[in-house]
């Protein structure tokens, strides 16, 4: 591309198998501040193991990862936060026996000034930010397995926007929200993008991916097929790399 | 949102509808009511032996012997050693383990700290027997091995990740002999003076002391009730009826308080009395009685028991245990490090181990080879019995407690209207039983995940 700034988040040459099974294969992808960038792909294409090697939930095997134009060592989930890195995982990673405070801030608990926890802070914090998220959520005090499926995605989703992130992961955010819940995370996306954070958005809704990105990297068996703007195409376009691995003819070459 | 009300008293009429208001955990109820159900029927049974032929209700209930203030010192004292443990064992549950090692943990630090008061200390640092130091010290030596050993059992789960069944089966065997190879096979006692006041009635810390504790315990608990309080309202969160916070804190302070009453009306045998006088250089007033009071067992019990729940409830420490047994891969993406977490659980039940170890030799005062025996499967059942789940995540310190009470009045019992030990066994593992089976059908009722 003819950007002249410098990538937010660079992934260079990323590698990562399962055995037998190359999950990610020489991968290099990027993404620049208050861009939304799509990472498409069939199932098991290797998106959720591309943006884990990210975030640190697995080891790589290859590549590097560069933050701001620097070498970034990012090997565990602490470590990513440091770069004020945060995922919505596809399986959102809760407790299912806590509450939703104690998920939303769990390894990142408020405490008092004598180093208990402070659950009524956290509590209301949590009040605060799922207004945004979710006005009709109300069950604050039960655990999350309580919770309806989409009432879950609200909790993950609450837990990766309210610490300030950078660089934000999401993956599939809204597979099990309803039409009134989706259009308020893609409000909160459209919001979070002005601020000037990097979003990486795993959609498999073509439609959606066209509204909402810039860009988008496409996968297919672990290889990339290819990385497009997304005004530049049509919808067709991306099923067609999606589903048969090739750059539209207009691009291509 | 924030005066989004809980379902209120309004809605739901009678009883249902007053522990609603409470907020009364429904499974701490059922532990008192079984409990309660116990007493009453040991009581009664008691009774019945005591008296001659002839229907008489009401003689049977005063007349038997389980609810007396001798009897239920005596359920106290030896309910400590495998409630301590099970606290300990509610968190290596919750995080998903277990920990079949505990029995002979104890019998390790016990035979660690029998050699040190008696023979290490005495010979090696040349302290006289009866030393004010010997305890101290010995004690600090067995709580530093306890925990060290369970460190070790917890490096072994966590980082070589071997089974928690399988590293503390093998721990079962090695620490049992282990203790055995100590001292040679051979009893070892008495125990120094200091070290038995742990032991039960030849520690108590008599009526005064026994009501200051009592009542520091309801000033504690009236403080922590109104904290929360304050702290819901400081939010604009909706608390309960001032009713129930009164009833509550009413309830709370009569517990406590029946309590130490219950162990300051145990008297002091007038011999013994006689001997404390003498020993002290005075003459015994004619007609001059004494409770024994709280046992300084049921003192560590209580700050072992408050320690706990404060851990679990209010610490980070907790928080990432309940965290990582209800998903060990939601805590790990959380930066929570569950192997440094598994460590420090085990850690802490090889210290609570020890601790159990002091309390159980004092109160037998001397340290035998098979001190501690079974005590494995009594501790998981009063964990179990209290409420932790073996999938994980859940449990409770004050479940585990009474878990243990309860156990150990089914025993007690029986053994007073004299059931033969096997047959009291037998009574023992149905219960565990059906107890779990119990939980289960009451989870389901309620809708719960098990
Ligand atoms: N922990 C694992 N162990 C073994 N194989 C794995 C593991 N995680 C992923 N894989 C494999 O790696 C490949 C890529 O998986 P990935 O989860 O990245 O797919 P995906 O593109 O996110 O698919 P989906 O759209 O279904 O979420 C798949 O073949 C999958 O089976
Ligand atoms: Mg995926």
């Amino acid at each position: 591309m003819t950007d002249t700034r410098v990538p937010l988040v660079e992934m260079r040459d990323m590698q990562k198998s399962f055995g037998g099974i190359k999950a990610v294969d020489h991968v290099s992808i990027d993404l620049y501040p208050g861009e939304v960038v799509g990472v498409l792909g069939h199932n098991g294409a290797g998106k959720s193991v591309l943006m884990k090697m990210l975030s640190g939930a697995i080891p790589r095997d290859g590549g590097e990862i560069w933050i701001n134009g620097a070498r970034a060592e990012i090997n565990t989930p602490r470590d990513a936060r440091r770069y004020h890195l945060e995922t919505i995982y596809q399986t959102l990673a809760l407790a299912d026996n806590l509450d939703a405070a104690s998920n939303l801030f769990l390894g990142r608990e408020l405490v008092t000034p004598l180093g208990f926890v402070d659950d009524s802070t956290m509590e209301a914090e949590a009040r605060k930010i799922m207004a945004r998220l979710n006005p009709n959520f109300r069950r604050f005090s039960e655990p999350v397995s309580a919770l309806s499926g989409g009432q879950r995605q609200s909790v993950a989703i609450a837990r990766a926007v309210y610490f300030n992130a950078r660089i934000l992961i999401m993956d599939e955010p809204t597979a099990a929200l309803g039409p009134y819940e989706t259009q308020m995370v893609m409000d909160l996306i459209n919001e979070l993008r002005r601020t000037g954070i990097g979003i990486f958005l795993i959609d498999h809704d073509i439609h959606q991916v066209k509204l909402m990105c810039d860009r988008a990297h496409v996968m297919k068996n672990g290889q990339l097929v290819g990385t497009v703007r997304v005004a530049e195409v049509t919808e067709d376009d991306l099923l067609g790399m999606i589903i048969a691995g090739k750059m539209p003819a207009h691009l291509a070459g | 949102m924030a005066t989004a009300a809980p379902p209120g008293p309004a809605r739901t009429g009678g009883a249902r509808g007053l522990f609603a208001a409470l907020e009364v955990d429904a499974r701490l109820l059922g532990m008192i009511v079984a409990f309660g159900a116990i007493c009453l029927a040991f009581q009664i049974w008691t009774g019945v032996r005591l008296s001659g032929p002839g229907f008489d209700p009401m003689g049977w209930l005063t007349g038997g012997t389980f609810l007396t203030p001798r009897n239920l010192f005596n359920l106290s004292i030896q309910t400590v050693s495998v409630a301590i443990m099970a606290t300990g064992m509610v968190f290596v549950i919750v995080m998903r383990h277990i920990d079949l090692s505990v029995g002979a943990l104890l019998a390790t630090c016990s035979a660690i700290m029998a050699m040190m008061q008696t023979s290490v200390l005495v010979q090696g640092l040349g302290l006289p027997l009866g030393d004010p130091l010997l305890a101290p010290l010995a004690i600090l030596t067995g709580l530093v091995a306890g925990t060290l050993i369970g460190a070790l059992h917890g490096w072994l789960i966590g980082y070589l990740t071997i089974p928690a069944f399988i590293v503390t089966l093998g721990g079962l065997l090695v620490w049992r002999n282990v203790a055995w190879h100590l001292t040679g096979g051979q009893t070892i006692g008495p125990l120094d003076g200091t070290f038995q006041l742990f032991g039960g009635t030849n520690g108590t810390i008599g009526e005064f002391w026994s009501w200051i504790v009592g009542g520091l315990g309801v000033l504690g608990a009236w403080w922590a009730l109104w904290s929360a309080r304050r702290d819901r309202i400081r939010h604009d969160f909706a608390v309960k009826p001032i009713w129930a916070e009164l009833t509550i804190a009413l309830l709370a302070a009569g517990a406590i308080l029946g309590f130490v009453a219950i162990l300051n009306a145990y008297q002091i045998p007038a011999l013994r009395l006689r001997r404390m006088f003498e020993a002290r250089g005075e003459a015994m007033p004619p007609g001059y009685t004494e409770g024994f009071g709280l046992p300084v067992s049921v003192l560590v019990l209580l700050v072992v028991a408050v320690a706990m729940t404060l851990v679990a409830r209010r610490t980070r420490f907790g928080r990432y245990i309940f965290a990582a047994g209800g998903n060990p891969e939601a805590a790990e993406l959380s930066g929570i490090n569950t192997r440094l977490l598994t460590v420090k659980v085990f850690a802490l039940m090889g210290f609570l181990c020890a601790l159990s170890a002091v309390v159980a030799s004092a109160r037998q005062t001397f340290h035998s080879n098979d001190i501690g025996t079974l005590d494995e499967l009594r501790v998981i059942a009063a964990a179990v019995i209290g409420g932790t789940a073996l999938s994980g995540g859940l449990g409770t310190i004050y479940g585990a407690i009474l878990g243990a009470l309860v156990m150990q009045s089914l025993q007690s019992g029986m053994a007073m209207v004299n059931v033969d030990a096997p047959y009291q066994n037998i009574v023992v593992g149905l219960v565990l039983v059906v107890a779990v089976w119990i939980d289960i059908v009451y989870r389901k009722r309620m809708g719960l995940r098990r």
